[in-house]
């Protein structure tokens, strides 16, 4: 933005902004807010939804603030007479098209829509339904999104999400005119294209238009099964989301009191996902070490840079669009389903408890995780491994229903087994955790000391740049690590597809050259997940990390291979990183999926 | 009383000059002084908004960019607009030339022609003109060359950042504006689009001088015109006529003797009641028009003419914006309600109030014109509509 100030008034009231300010940000400036719907500070400005009209005083035109930069001596009104009856009807337009029946929607309560309809007071028959005589279509096909076109008021956030932070565009605008409607290719399900299930559009939908698909009922069902064992493993990102349906501003740490409300709820073991993330990183870490051991030492061609597997969203994206690239991922399972195929395999045995008759449940930030779920890869227990995936929000929704207090509860702890975690496990919830946790442990497998950082804090891997990099010069090697001596460990970090994009395209032209890339579908990685609290921005992304690292810095325990539960579970159950037992319950394969 | 109606025969004139030859001449002039001289014609431009053509190439001038473009805009998709055809098919070589002598006065290597799609069975004839006249400039050294696009077949690309999108190879919705096209056009590009219709008058005022330009037209229209002319008139087709005149001198030549309205600018435009025939201008001054004259007679049902332009609006609107794409439907669905009783006559006053909000807060052209005919009619034709 440009040095060069330019002054205009705003309501009568005199402002000075960089050039190239909008109109909108000149007004927030004077603490005006202007309404917006196909705004979105994550996008590109698109300026079709319109309902941010307002006056420039001698101009015939009302300007939309979202897109119009301010320009000398300008006169806007943002609430003038023109401009409210302008905005009125535009609501109401927009309300003549929509399923409007708030009751029976998903998003009743957290809906721009709705909001601005109360806020302008409009008379929603003042136009004539041009709903119900619609033949909407309400695409149910994925188990993760539902779309409904019937609440869908064609902002295109979901486009320019898809297109701009993704770079999938699974979703397009098609046809013209009335029949103008946001679709896939060739109008196939959305089971059936590219899209990658992260929900980033979910999260940007101002309507009830993409929602995920909700296991609520599934999930109380089986709560109120005598013969059920439930289980719940939650992830390391929910304990810093979960506060914000729930009353909490952003960032705030809710861990104790979200284990004590699953109690309430009657979940019959309250469970970690971080210790399936630990466990994560002895697999994945011994997987990586491997592989530089082939490359370095025994000069067999082997899969290098290797790339992090726990992101579906991600994993599905290599599958349709960089299948060349398969090789390249580790074969790791992500934590969910590391836990799952577990609960049903090392906990019931340890507790005694018949399989068949445990339902397990995970709450995740996430919606690609319910896809996941259901891949036909994820039953190594010989039952589906994770029954049900509810998002943070499906488990805000619940504690809601249960009428619990959310703000008064205590803290609990989580139960055993497998409730053990480590500050690494809970970094996994931000983009570079995983890198960071993952070099804790190997350079200190590799060369028995602690990473050179201080505090064990690896800065270089934090932070929201969408794509990082950073080396680790390894120095000092345990003798039976000494080919990785001098090695310079060079690593890369990429959060949102979009970045993950490029960075595989300079990874398949050969134009980069790693050894460990860590890529989290969603921007901010998991705490920016598309099952986490809407409305998500940069600054609530940058509160919800530092809660992540404040959480780390918590913990008595911050390196994996230093959970108790993780050694036990080698001593009893696995044996070692990838021993046959670790690969047949731990690991998985990938396949190329269409382009499209 | 006399007829002030005056046809005019510079655009069609095949003989009167030789198109490259004029661009010769312009090469050897100061852009500045090119420009100036189309300032002072007065041209405005000839594609409906009518802006002053001078001026926005002024502006594309001053723009500081090694790539600029010049496109010319054939869509030509305006309902009852026929006039661009028949300039491409008869005097082509001047609406090059008049791109040419853009290219020259703000230094672009690149111009486009975006042609109708329904105009492709022109296509070879007109890229074979094309051709050839790419190389009589590379002759006279002028580094520029035109390409021809085919449409996208939608209304609504021939607004002009629909047009640059769909040249792109995107969907052609049309863009924010600002920045304008002279500064952020085709490719993120300073571009200057001008109708057909516009080039061939620059070629024109570049040969004859603008005095000549001059001596036609009014104070805020200036020059002549091509016209489209149809509907419930004996003499449909194309004329060049004089700008300034009324429509009441319209009609005394063109109407069937019995004409009750005349819809003035095609669909977006303004429908003229008998009543106002004599005291309506058509030009800047008063109702400007992109060339489409229709003329309706008393059997037609203005009801009917009505709901016709609503739904070519609804169907044609490219669906981004609030206040066009249901705005539309809304003004459709409305007559219809009113006409059918399902809602009172003074649901048409609520709809005028919808129109005149689509007016200010739609996004371009399309959406901002409904509310042209829209209130025209209803206000002129009340009875028509409800009864
Ligand atoms: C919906 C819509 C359709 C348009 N179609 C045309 C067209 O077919 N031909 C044209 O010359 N201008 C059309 N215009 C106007 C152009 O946007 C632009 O103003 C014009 O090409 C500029 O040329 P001029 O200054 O020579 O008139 C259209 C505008 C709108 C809003
Ligand atoms: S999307 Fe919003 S306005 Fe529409 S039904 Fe749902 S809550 Fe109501
Ligand atoms: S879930 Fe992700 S990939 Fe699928 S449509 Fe939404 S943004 Fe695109
Ligand atoms: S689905 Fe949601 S985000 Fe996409 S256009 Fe519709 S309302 Fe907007
Ligand atoms: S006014 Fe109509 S055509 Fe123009 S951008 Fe809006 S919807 Fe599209
Ligand atoms: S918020 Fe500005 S046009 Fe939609």
């Amino acid at each position: 933005m440009s040095n060069y100030m330019v002054n205009l008034k705003i309501n009568n009231i005199p402002v000075s902004v960089p050039e190239g300010t909008t109109i909108l940000d000149a007004a927030k400036k004077l603490n005006f807010r202007i309404p917006t719907l196909c705004y979105h500070e994550d996008l590109s400005v698109a300026g079709n939804c319109r309902v941010c009209v307002v006056e420039q005083v001698g101009a015939r035109l009302l300007q939309a603030a979202c897109a119009v930069p301010v320009s000398e001596g300008m006169e806007i009104l943002t609430n003038s007479t023109k401009v409210r009856q302008a905005r009125k009807h535009i609501i109401e337009l927009l309300l003549s098209e929509h399923r409007a029946d708030c009751t029976e929607c998903y998003k009743n309560g957290n809906c721009e829509l709705q909001d601005l309809a109360h806020e302008y007071g409009v008379n929603q028959h003042l136009f004539i339904d041009l709903a119900r005589k619609r033949n909407y279509t309400i695409d149910r096909s994925s188990p993760s999104i539902i779309k409904d076109d019937s609440r869908c008021i064609r902002c295109q956030r979901c486009v320019r999400t898809c297109d701009e932070l993704q770079g999938v565009s699974a979703l397009a605008v098609a046809y013209k005119g009335d029949h103008q409607k946001i679709s896939t290719f060739f109008e196939h399900p959305m089971f059936e294209v590219v899209c990658t299930n992260c929900g980033q559009c979910i999260n940007r939908c101002p309507t009830g238009a993409l929602i995920e698909k909700t296991y609520i009922e599934e999930v109380w069902d089986a709560l109120n099964d005598p013969n059920k064992h439930v289980v719940v493993q939650t992830a390391p990102a929910v304990r810093i989301g979960l506060g914000e349906v729930l009353g909490y501003d952003p960032g705030e740490r809710v861990t104790g009191k979200m284990v004590t409300a699953l109690k309430l709820l009657g979940f019959d073991s309250v469970l970690d996902t971080d210790f399936t993330a630990d466990l994560t990183i002895m697999e994945e870490g011994t997987e990586l070490l491997t592989r530089l051991k082939k490359a370095l030492v025994d000069k067999e061609p082997v899969a290098l840079p290797m790339m992090t597997s726990c992101s579906p969203g991600w994993i599905k994206f290599q599958e349709h669009l960089f299948p060349n690239l398969l090789d390249n991922l580790s074969t790791c399972k992500s934590p969910q389903q590391m836990f799952g195929a577990l609960a049903k395999t090392y906990y019931a045995q340890k507790r005694g408890i018949d399989p068949k008759n445990i339902v397990s449940v995970s709450i995740m930030p996430c919606t690609a995780k319910k896809f996941e779920a259901n891949r036909p890869e994820m039953r190594a227990s010989g039952y589906q491994d994770v029954d049900y995936v509810l998002t943070t929000r499906e488990l805000g929704l619940m504690i809601k229903q249960a009428g619990i207090d959310f703000m008064k509860l205590p803290d609990s702890p989580y139960d055993s087994i497998m409730g053990e975690s480590t500050g690494a496990g809970v970094i996994f919830g931000a983009t570079g955790g995983v890198m960071e946790a993952a070099l804790r442990t190997a350079y200190e497998i590799v060369t028995g000391r602690e990473v050179p950082f201080r505090n064990l804090n690896i800065t270089p891997v934090r932070g929201f740049e969408g794509i990082r990099e950073a080396t680790v010069k390894i120095e000092g090697c345990l003798p039976e690590w000494s080919f990785l001596e001098g090695v310079e460990l060079k690593v890369a970090v990429a959060h949102g597809l979009a970045n993950a994009k490029k960075l595989m395209q300079a990874v398949s032209d050969g134009t980069v050259s790693y050894h460990f890339i860590e890529v989290m579908a969603c921007p901010g990685g998991c705490l920016g997940g598309g099952g986490q609290p809407i409305p998500t921005n940069l600054e609530i992304r940058s509160k919800r990390a530092e809660a992540i690292y404040a959480e780390d810095e918590s913990m008595p325990l911050r390196k994996s291979h230093e959970n108790p539960e993780v050694h036990m579970i080698y001593q009893e159950f696995l044996g070692k990183p990838l021993s046959h037992k670790s690969h047949d319950l731990l690991h998985t394969h990938y396949k190329a999926r269409k382009r499209y | 009383m006399e007829n002030k109606l005056k046809k005019v025969d510079l655009i069609f004139c095949k003989t009167c000059q030789d198109d490259i030859e004029v661009v010769r001449k312009a090469l050897q002039r100061n852009p500045d002084e090119i420009i100036n001289e189309i300032i002072d014609s007065g041209l405005k431009g000839r594609g409906g908004a009518g802006f002053p053509t001078g001026l926005k190439w002024k502006f594309a001038r001053a723009q500081q960019s090694d790539i600029k473009y010049v496109v010319c805009n054939a869509d030509e998709g305006e309902p009852g607009t026929f006039k661009d055809r028949e300039i491409l098919d008869v005097v082509l070589t001047t609406v090059l030339a008049g791109m040419a002598i853009f290219a020259y006065c703000i230094g672009a290597k690149e111009g486009y022609i975006y042609l109708r799609a329904e105009y492709n069975f022109m296509l070879n004839k007109l890229n074979a003109t094309v051709e050839e006249f790419n190389k009589k400039l590379k002759d006279l050294g002028l580094s520029f060359e035109i390409q021809i696009r085919s449409g996208a077949g939608a209304y609504v690309c021939g607004e002009e950042s629909a047009l640059f999108e769909s040249i792109e190879g995107k969907r052609g919705e049309p863009r924010n504006k600002p920045p304008f096209p002279t500064v952020v056009g085709l490719f993120g590009k300073p571009t200057v689009i001008n109708n057909v219709e516009t080039f061939v008058y620059t070629a024109m005022i570049n040969h004859l001088g603008a005095a000549r330009f001059k001596e036609l037209g009014t104070q805020d229209s200036r020059g002549s015109k091509v016209f489209s002319i149809s509907g419930d008139t004996p003499k449909a087709g194309i004329y060049e006529l004089e700008l300034g005149m009324t429509v009441e001198d319209f009609v005394k030549e063109f109407g069937d003797g019995d004409t009750k309205a005349v819809q003035v600018g095609g669909a977006s435009g303004h429908c003229v009641p008998r009543k106002k025939f004599e005291n309506t201008i058509i030009g800047f001054e008063g109702i400007p028009t992109g060339g489409s004259m229709m003329l309706f007679n008393s059997s037609r049902s203005m009801y009917n003419v009505l709901k016709d332009y609503l739904e070519f609006f609804t169907e044609e609107s490219c669906g981004q914006c609030t206040p066009c794409r249901v705005g539309c439907q809304q003004l459709l669905k409305g007559i219809e309600a009113v006409k059918r009783g399902e809602r009172p006559a003074s649901y048409l006053e609520e709809l005028k109030k919808l129109a005149q909000s689509m007016r200010i807060a739609a996004k371009c052209g399309l959406g901002q014109s409904v509310a042209n005919p829209f209130i025209s009619i209803v206000d002129n034709f009340k009875e028509e509509i409800i009864y």
